[in-house]
């Protein structure tokens, strides 16, 4: 371990063959998956790689702090270029230059003024860039978050390498988003240790989906700066003329150019913050053009840092339950604000900070990217990504997000909400459940996760039973500990309301089990391979190796949108799932065929019943598509029929998960049939027609009804 | 200092000199244009050779005036004498016979190279180690009957069985020797070359032609799998220029005449090419036209299919020229484009014609000092935009800078040291300029005095623009003479651990500076990923600039102790440095070829159709692959 550790330090890179091996160590099968995460870049607390920077704050001055050196070394140890150096040279490039040309003959304003409003839309993005604003920023930052959290874990090991190559290379950070919080607190630390301050692609809309952004940035980002923001945003409006798109690129375009030579860039691989705490399928649109740079030979590399954050208690917990459930949120103006500041008077336990390894672009894309591709065309003219490209950067991205997900920390509290939701949540609102009984189980399943490899944050030196009520009293706002018993605390706004009929029952009670449902997932990553071979075992009698994994697979093509698997891997993923399970010593395997050990049905059935919800929530829409949907719908007529179609079959008891109601899940049976062409969206308007036969074949394998055909190739045949 | 070319006489001297001596030329050969009469005329001078030919360079038996397992002549090398510094030794070159004194402290800062830990050749070649030669005594049976000279000594076949790739002379230092010709010949004229050629058809035998020997690409290494005999068609006997026709400005050359004869030889004229690719002390015309070579000076007189007006080969299928000397012509595919850069498979070239100028009457040097590589490449891109390049110019990095540095000869008096400091003072305190940023630009001007200096001004009012300081004649001098002296280097490099070769490529003007960036870190980089244990010297010029883009030449070398087998690593890094090339929009090569060494990238580099068409020529002009040496394709 310690070998593996001087050499990072020397090498910030990981040499070729370390990549192969951890290529198939991370992405793999193998039993070095479990050892992997020891031997590359922190493991747990125990390790003591984890410095809490809140600690320092707590001791000393708050303005001294802002008013510190701030001194960050350079990249390749060019001279610091100026903003107003850097803003022209992004506004003389060609590429820019185009689009202005483009956007004023679209738009049928002259040159001029479009280039005046890029000017000053640069001027505006390069603002964070600067001194003054970044001081402040730490002063109020200090403050808030030694209200908020009660620690912010770093691993020190991460920033020295981050460090490291932010002189070396061009680096692009990429967090996975759970909180408002996320970059905030990422800037904030490399604030506190001379790191160069990001410039953060964050609040750029990088789809079309503006109703679920809308709100985003305005709440606690707002909170710092709200003019700016506007001002930011009229800029883009005016700017954009008709074509958001455009702009979106074009803004993006600048900030690769400003990180080319600058600061670091940022910006989350998943598009969106995540309202489920799961992983989303990562976008392509802002990685390809991360990558562009290095794929044109602008840049002789690009390191990406995938930043694991992890908190107990995410800040917006119940605000996403109601997003979820099509609550709709109150306006972000004045409510936001309200909402913040209510916030602010809460605990939020402590959050952790994984810098990854700094991955280098050029190694990753060895082989996968004939860079020469790009030699017939001026580099710097929008370009359509060729097949082979697209291809790279969603493996790339799928990849980023697999990292993200191994370096998260999974608290005690994911292990709680994934058991109470194997509880049937009327259950556990009425009777609750048996305290010591939780325990045990707990325990049982850290060992399992510590089996599989996931990283625990499990502090060390306290009882045991510590840890478990201080969990639970820090999730008051969810579960409730009374009399020897945990209770699930149903939605506390209809307390003071008098309680209406059994369908706003169901609201309540799933806004809680919905909560749940988010914390169970930051624990799912771990989980997913072996549960979903445990579900194919549970779909077919058969314990042949081929047919489990032909099931694997179309679990894993229908899922896709639901948990990360990197393209065209089935075949490893079953592998490792395979040796996950053996590992844990729930099966046997020979050359063809898996046996279930004695002690394997517990670890089997609590895999199995982690995956129903999804597999019930997806069999009932499905269900819901094949019988009773017109063969022509939308999407807004979709949701709200799934809805009460669930809602009715919570209350007859014969659904029994929440899950069913969640936009999310919902969401993603349309995309995962929308991919699986089982549905087909019509040129017209935002209309699908359903293929009815594919559908109900789907169903039908889902439930174990039929065995799935030549599944072998589809997975494939997708990317 | 400017200098007339002529040394100082006056014009109507210098074209009554000129004048007598082209009617002296046309007065030695009556008989030329008429092939016929050539022959018999080529057979006489055989036994009698005529007095020009004796001052040609290149003898038959090479070995005699140049090093076997190194560059150049045998009395010019660098080494470190007793006092350990360095010299260069002999008197060709102004070099010669000159202490340089920062050399020492460079190659051991650089490389981390040590004087006491040497890696000597083999002194002599070891004949044991070679196969005998496999004949084929019919061919050598009628070849005797023509009368051409030939020989199958041991040291004259090795001297013609390399370039000057760097395993090839490692090769030779180690006295390894692999797969050589089995003999060598020696045509003396056109009507010879037309003979063996035939002869090699009917015995089926390999011929593999020869002229400089200064290839870097690989192209006369025997390939090991050829089991016919392998002759060595050696043209440096071939090397007279057989007329200049002034009232089109052209000469009749015979293609084994070497740069430095045919450019005396033309400026007794009063004449020159302008053609000097920095090889042409040894590299031959005919091998200029197989490789598509490019001089220095290509600015003002062009590249070598710039130059070429006619030419004639000899191929297993006959003669191939063209019936005219017409300055262009439409007449489907140009067939001068298939001789061109055919590296030897298609055939021999035997006889060019070639434009000549007049000698310029002023040339001028000049350098040019920018605070950044960046600049100083913004600063030719503006050149080359206001087509205004001056006969060479030249961009080196801040290493090539510091190694030019390296490079200066001991100065005689304190003065000029002084004058240096002083130099140094300037661009560094007072102007800023950064010392491990900057570098340098070198300038050759020629033409018309008046012309010259107006060209000088313009140029170096561009230059300022980028923030370029003019930095005297004399650098630029010394940048110039030190392209000819550098080859002889990488000898007293090897002698020290430190092996080194440099390539080249062309690139558009928009990928300049990233292609010399990410080429030369990824030099460093696989350097250290096979385990190089010094850092490698990385570095690279922009040598020419066209319209469209440039010429990047890299040099890369490095200290190799701790190695088990450093040429497998050179070779390693230089194959991921074409690579890099590749992948950064930069072409194969700009003039060195592709011979066997980059081969392997032909396919990518001009499609399969292409390839094709190249083979189906090949098989049209050679279907037994009598010209066997197996380059291109």
């Amino acid at each position: 371990m310690s070998a593996t550790h001087s050499r990072s330090r020397t090498c910030f890179f990981m040499k070729n063959d370390e990549r192969v091996r951890r290529g198939s160590a991370r992405l793999g099968s193998s039993k070095r998956l479990t050892t992997s995460y020891k031997d590359l870049g922190g493991a747990g607390l125990e390790d003591e790689e984890f410095l809490d920077i809140l600690e320092e704050r707590r001791q000393s001055s708050d303005l001294g702090f802002a008013f510190r050196t701030f001194n960050p070394s350079p990249y390749n140890a060019a001279p610091p270029s100026s903003t107003a150096e850097l803003n022209r040279a992004v506004l003389e490039s060609q590429y820019l230059r185009y689009m202005v040309k483009e956007i004023a003959t679209e738009t049928g304003s002259p040159v001029e003024q479009v280039r005046e409003e890029a000017c000053g839309i640069l001027n505006e993005m390069s603002q964070n860039l600067q001194l003054g604003f970044i001081r402040l920023m730490s002063y109020t930052l200090s403050k808030v978050f030694k209200r908020l959290f009660s620690s912010i874990f770093v691993n020190m090991e991460g920033l020295n390498m981050l460090q490291q190559a932010a002189q070396e290379c061009p680096v692009i950070l990429m967090p996975n988003h759970r909180s408002y919080v996320d970059f905030l607190v990422i800037s904030y630390i490399l604030y506190s240790y001379d790191i160069p301050i990001p410039v953060i692609a964050a609040g750029i809309r990088n789809s079309g989906r503006d109703e679920d952004r809308g709100g985003d940035s305005a709440s606690l980002w707002g909170l710092f700066y709200p003019t700016r923001h506007r001002l930011r945003q009229t800029l883009l409006g005016r700017a954009v003329g008709i074509r958001p798109n455009d702009c979106q690129k074009w803004q993006s375009n600048s900030l690769c150019l400003m990180q080319r030579g600058f600061a670091p860039l940022e910006f989350y691989v998943e598009g969106f913050r995540s309202r489920t705490l799961k992983s989303l399928i990562p976008k392509f649109g802002m990685m390809h053009m991360v990558l562009e740079p290095f794929f044109k030979g602008e840049v002789y590399d690009i390191a990406l840092v995938p930043i694991s954050i992890s908190y107990e208690r995410v800040l917006e917990e119940s605000l996403l339950a109601h997003e979820l459930l099509g609550v709709p949120k109150p306006r972000e103006s004045t409510m936001g604000l309200l909402k913040a500041s209510r916030v602010l008077k809460d605990n939020y336990g402590c959050m952790h900070v994984n810098f990854g390894r700094p991955l280098s672009v050029r190694q990753l894309c060895e082989g996968k990217i004939n860079r020469s591709q790009y030699n017939l065309i001026p580099r710097d003219l929008p370009q359509k990504p060729t097949a082979e490209a697209q291809a790279c950067v969603s493996w790339l991205a799928h990849l980023i997000v697999r990292v993200q997900e191994e370096g998260s920390l999974i608290s005690p509290w994911s292990l709680m909400a994934s058991l109470l939701l194997q509880v049937p949540a009327t259950v556990l609102a009425q009777e609750g459940l048996l305290w010591d009984q939780l325990t045990e189980r707990i325990l049982w399943l850290r060992k399992l996760v510590l089996d599989f490899g996931g990283r625990l944050n499990w502090p060390e030196g306290v009882p045991e039973s510590e840890v478990m009520s201080s969990t639970a009293a820090l999730h008051r706002s969810v579960v409730r500990r009374r009399a020897g018993r945990v209770h699930l605390v149903e939605d506390d706004q209809p307390e003071r309301k008098h309680p209406g009929s059994p369908e706003e029952a169901v609201m309540r009670t799933a806004s809680a089990a919905l909560m749940l449902a988010s914390y169970r997932n930051q624990a799912l990553h771990v989980f997913v391979r072996p549960a979903l071979l445990a579900t194919a075992m549970r779909l077919t009698k058969s314990r042949q190796k081929g047919e489990l994994l032909s099931l694997f697979c179309f679990l894993q093509d229908v899922f896709s949108n639901e948990f990360i698997f990197i393209p065209d891997r089935s075949s490893q993923d079953f592998e490792e799932a395979c040796c996950l399970l053996k590992k844990c010593g729930a099966v046997c395997i020979s050359e063809e065929e898996l046996t279930v050990s004695d002690t394997g049905v517990e670890v089997l059935s609590f895999l199995q019943e982690l995956m129903k919800p999804f597999i019930d929530s997806y069999q009932l829409m499905l269900r819901y598509l094949c019988e009773e949907g017109d063969p022509v719908f939308s999407e807004k007529e979709f949701l709200p029929a799934v809805r009460n179609l669930a809602t009715k079959l919570i209350l007859s008891g014969e659904l029994h998960t929440y899950e069913a109601l969640s936009s999310d899940t919902q969401k993603n049976v349309l995309a995962a049939l929308r991919r699986m062409e089982a549905l087909t969206k019509l040129s017209s308007d935002s209309k699908y027609r359903v293929n009815k036969a594919s559908v109900r074949r789907s169903e039908e394998i889902l439930s174990g009804k039929i065995p799935p055909q030549n599944l072998q190739a589809t997975p494939d045949a997708r990317l | 200092m400017a200098s007339d070319s002529n040394g100082g006489s006056s014009d109507s001297q210098r074209i009554a000199q000129h004048r007598l001596s082209v009617i002296a030329g046309h007065l030695q050969r009556p008989a030329e244009g008429y092939t016929a009469l050539l022959a018999a005329e080529c057979k006489a001078q055989g036994s009698k050779p005529d007095v020009s030919s004796d001052e040609r360079t290149v003898p038959r038996r090479r070995q005699e005036i140049m090093k076997w397992n190194g560059w150049g002549y045998s009395d010019s090398r660098f080494l470190f004498n007793k006092k350990g510094q360095a010299e260069f030794t002999g008197k060709r070159y102004r070099l010669s016979g000159m202490i340089i004194p920062g050399l020492r402290d460079w190659m051991e800062s650089t490389f981390g190279a040590n004087l006491q830990h040497k890696t000597p050749a083999v002194p002599v070649l070891n004949s044991s180690v070679v196969q005998p030669p496999t004949l084929n005594e019919a061919f050598v049976g009628e070849l005797k009957s023509t009368g051409i000279p030939f020989s199958h000594d041991v040291e004259d076949r090795v001297f013609r069985a390399h370039g000057h790739c760097l395993h090839e002379i490692f090769a030779l230092r180690e006295g390894k020797i692999g797969r050589i010709p089995d003999m060598v010949v020696w045509p003396n004229c056109h009507n010879d070359v037309v003979k063996i050629v035939e002869l090699a058809c009917k015995h089926n035998v390999c011929l593999i032609p020869y002229g400089g020997g200064t290839s870097v690409s690989s192209a006369l290494e025997c390939p090991p799998e050829e089991t016919r005999s392998i002759v060595s068609l050696d043209t440096s006997q071939m090397n007279r220029i057989l007329w200049i026709d002034e009232k089109n400005l052209t000469a009749h050359v015979e293609a084994g005449i070497v740069g430095q004869d045919l450019e005396r030889l033309l400026n007794e004229s009063g004449y020159c090419t302008g053609h000097e690719p920095d090889s042409m002390e040894f590299s031959s015309l005919g091998g200029w036209v197989a490789t598509r070579a490019s001089g220095m000076k290509k600015n003002i007189y062009g590249n070598i299919e710039d130059l070429v007006i006619h030419v004639k080969m000899v191929t297993p299928r006959g003669v191939i020229e063209k019936s005219c000397q017409g300055p262009r012509m439409s007449t489907g595919p140009d067939i001068h484009h298939f001789i061109l850069g055919s590296e030897g498979t298609l055939g021999v070239v035997t006889e060019v014609t070639m434009k000549i100028r007049p000698m310029p009457e002023y040339q001028k040097y000049g350098s040019v000092v920018f605070p950044s590589f960046e600049q100083g490449v913004a600063c030719l891109r503006e050149v080359a935009r206001q087509r205004c390049a001056p006969a060479s110019i030249r961009l080196m990095d801040n290493e090539q800078f510091k190694f030019g540095h390296a490079l200066k000869p001991q100065v005689s008096s304190i003065f000029t040291s002084f004058l240096d400091g002083l130099k140094k003072f300037y661009i560094t305190k007072f102007k800023g300029f950064d010392q491990d940023r900057l570098c340098v630009a070198t300038l050759l001007f020629e033409g018309n005095r008046e012309r010259v200096l107006q060209h000088e001004k313009q140029v170096y009012d561009i230059a300022a623009k980028f923030g370029g300081l003019a930095a005297g004649e004399d650098n630029g001098q010394r940048g110039y003479m030190l392209t000819f002296v550098i080859a002889y280097l990488r000898d007293l490099g090897m002698d020290y651990y430190v092996i080194g070769e440099s390539f080249e490529t062309s690139v558009p003007w928009d990928r300049v500076l990233d292609i010399c960036r990410n080429v030369k870190a990824r030099i460093v980089r696989e350097c250290k990923d096979k385990g190089v244990q010094f850092p490698p010297l990385s570095t690279c010029r922009v040598t020419q600039t066209y319209d469209a883009g440039a010429c990047v030449y890299f040099y890369f070398a490095f200290n190799y102790r701790g190695l088990a087998d450093p040429v497998h690593v050179y070779e390693q890094v230089e194959h991921a440095a074409r690579e890099e090339i590749l992948a950064n929009g930069g072409s194969l090569s700009h003039h060195h070829g592709v011979g066997k060494l980059r081969k392997e990238w032909m396919r990518e580099t001009v499609s399969n159709v292409g390839v094709g068409m190249l083979k189906s020529v090949k098989d049209y002009v050679d279907p037994d692959n009598i010209f066997g040496n197996r380059n291109l394709l």
